[in-house]
């Protein structure tokens, strides 16, 4: 499993979900304990347990629209 | 489980018969009679618990009740006739909007399935709890949660080996973590019996089955009939789906109203728990559980949806049920004889 690589897949007007061994630290070096295999980190800014989710997107309405599913065509 | 007390013709003559091991081959037609003069079984007590009993026997099984009984092919006919009825009425009584229709894609079963449960139409428990509830009140919502937080995500496993691929792949990651991760003392269920404990309530199994109406019984219940049947394997799905994505902020405000009356983190925790956990499981149940199996399997998409809101319908008529007597200064529960 540690020589999985970590995927992290951007939810529709969601978080990013974290599969896979990755260490999570704050913005002073310190590690942020990780209380389950898949987490979810907040990418809505509204989230009360940051960095983690807790759904709050749902309430502010976060949208991610402009976010394509797959990588935009190369522009020839 | 401790066999609860019966609750009418029915409940008494499935436990004689279960306690006794002598299996009335005329029970399925006693149960079709009970039923046919029940407009609503999801509110009949005797009907209700009759079901419990018999689902039981696939759960943790009931004290003084042999094993064996479990697949006597009498009370499978029995609960036969019960869940044919039961369904029957969920369906009718169950609406999936008529504008949810999406693809058979991942992402668009996902989304269908926010829309739905963000489409918030009831009185809302958790607020009322979290604002208003007082102490006595906090038992009570304890009591009727344990019936089915102390078997927590059970239901649901049983989809486990109905499904293939990424689906299945799905349903495991999310009941690993139900079920703590390998740490038993981390199981969704032993955190809500500590959360029991921090009220003085006991946490043994079924311990509060004789005091929960038929509606508390019902939603269980009908958690068991989409887990037990491969046929229902979407309306189990779909359930989850729900049941995850009306969690997060909901728990917040249940852990608030525990906290509002002084209560410890030691008691939150299994709410906070939830609050961070559904918040990944809400998202993994949408896109890889219902989505991945609606993508594998697009006859179920009826069913996932029927299922997720036959879930909002089940536990909104019970958060209904506890405002309506809390707001009239009354007890949700019934009254036991000591």
């Amino acid at each position: 499993m540690t020589d999985a690589p970590v995927v992290l897949v951007a939810c529709p007007d969601g978080p990013i979900l974290v599969r896979g061994e990755v260490e999570i630290r704050d913005a002073d070096g310190a590690v942020v304990p990780r209380r389950r295999s898949t987490v979810a980190l907040c990418r809505c800014g509204a989230s009360a347990i940051k960095p983690f989710c807790d759904g709050s997107h749902k309430a502010i309405g976060f949208r991610t629209d402009d976010e394509g599913s797959r990588p935009p065509e190369p522009l020839t | 489980m401790r066999a609860p007390a019966p609750r009418g013709p029915l409940s008494q003559t499935v436990l004689t018969a279960l306690t006794s091991g002598s299996i009335d081959a005329d029970l399925p037609d006693l149960a079709a009679a009970r039923i046919a003069a029940v407009p609503d079984l999801a509110g009949d007590e005797d009907i209700q618990l009759s079901l419990t009993l018999l689902y039981e026997l696939h759960h943790q099984g009931l004290d003084g009740v042999d094993d064996a009984l479990e697949w006597h092919p009498d009370l499978l006919r029995t609960r036969a006739v019960i869940e044919r009825e039961y369904e029957v009425q969920l369906r009718a009584a169950v609406t999936v909007p008529a504008d949810l229709r999406p693809e058979p894609t991942p992402q668009s079963v996902a989304a269908a399935l926010f829309d739905l449960t963000g489409r918030d139409d009831g009185p809302s428990l958790s607020a009322y709890v979290g604002k208003k509830a007082t102490d006595d009140q906090l038992h009570e919502l304890l009591k009727h949660r344990s019936v089915y937080q102390l078997k927590e995500a059970d239901p649901h496993t049983w989809a486990i080996p109905r499904l293939l691929g990424e689906p299945k792949a799905a349903l495991v990651e999310i009941q690993a973590d139900e079920y703590g991760g390998g740490r038993p003392e981390r199981m969704h269920a032993a955190l809500f019996a500590r959360t029991m404990r921090g009220l003085g309530l006991d946490d043994t199994y079924g311990r509060y089955v004789d005091e929960v109406p038929a509606l508390t019984l019902a939603s269980v219940n009908m958690m068991s009939m989409f887990g037990l049947h491969r046929r229902l394997r979407g309306c189990i799905v779909g359930h989850l789906a729900a049941f995850e994505m009306t969690s997060s902020q909901p728990n917040r405000q249940y852990g608030n109203g525990f906290r509002r009356h002084g209560y410890d983190a030691d008691v939150t925790w299994y709410f906070d728990e939830h609050v961070e956990a559904d918040a990944v499981h809400e998202q993994i149940a949408g896109r890889d559980l219902a989505g991945g199996l609606v993508a594998q399997q697009p006859e179920l998409l009826d069913d996932v949806l029927f299922g997720a809101a036959a879930c909002l319908h089940a536990d909104g008529r019970v958060g209904g049920y506890l405002i309506d007597r809390w707001s009239a200064g009354e007890t949700s529960l019934r009254t036991v004889a000591a």
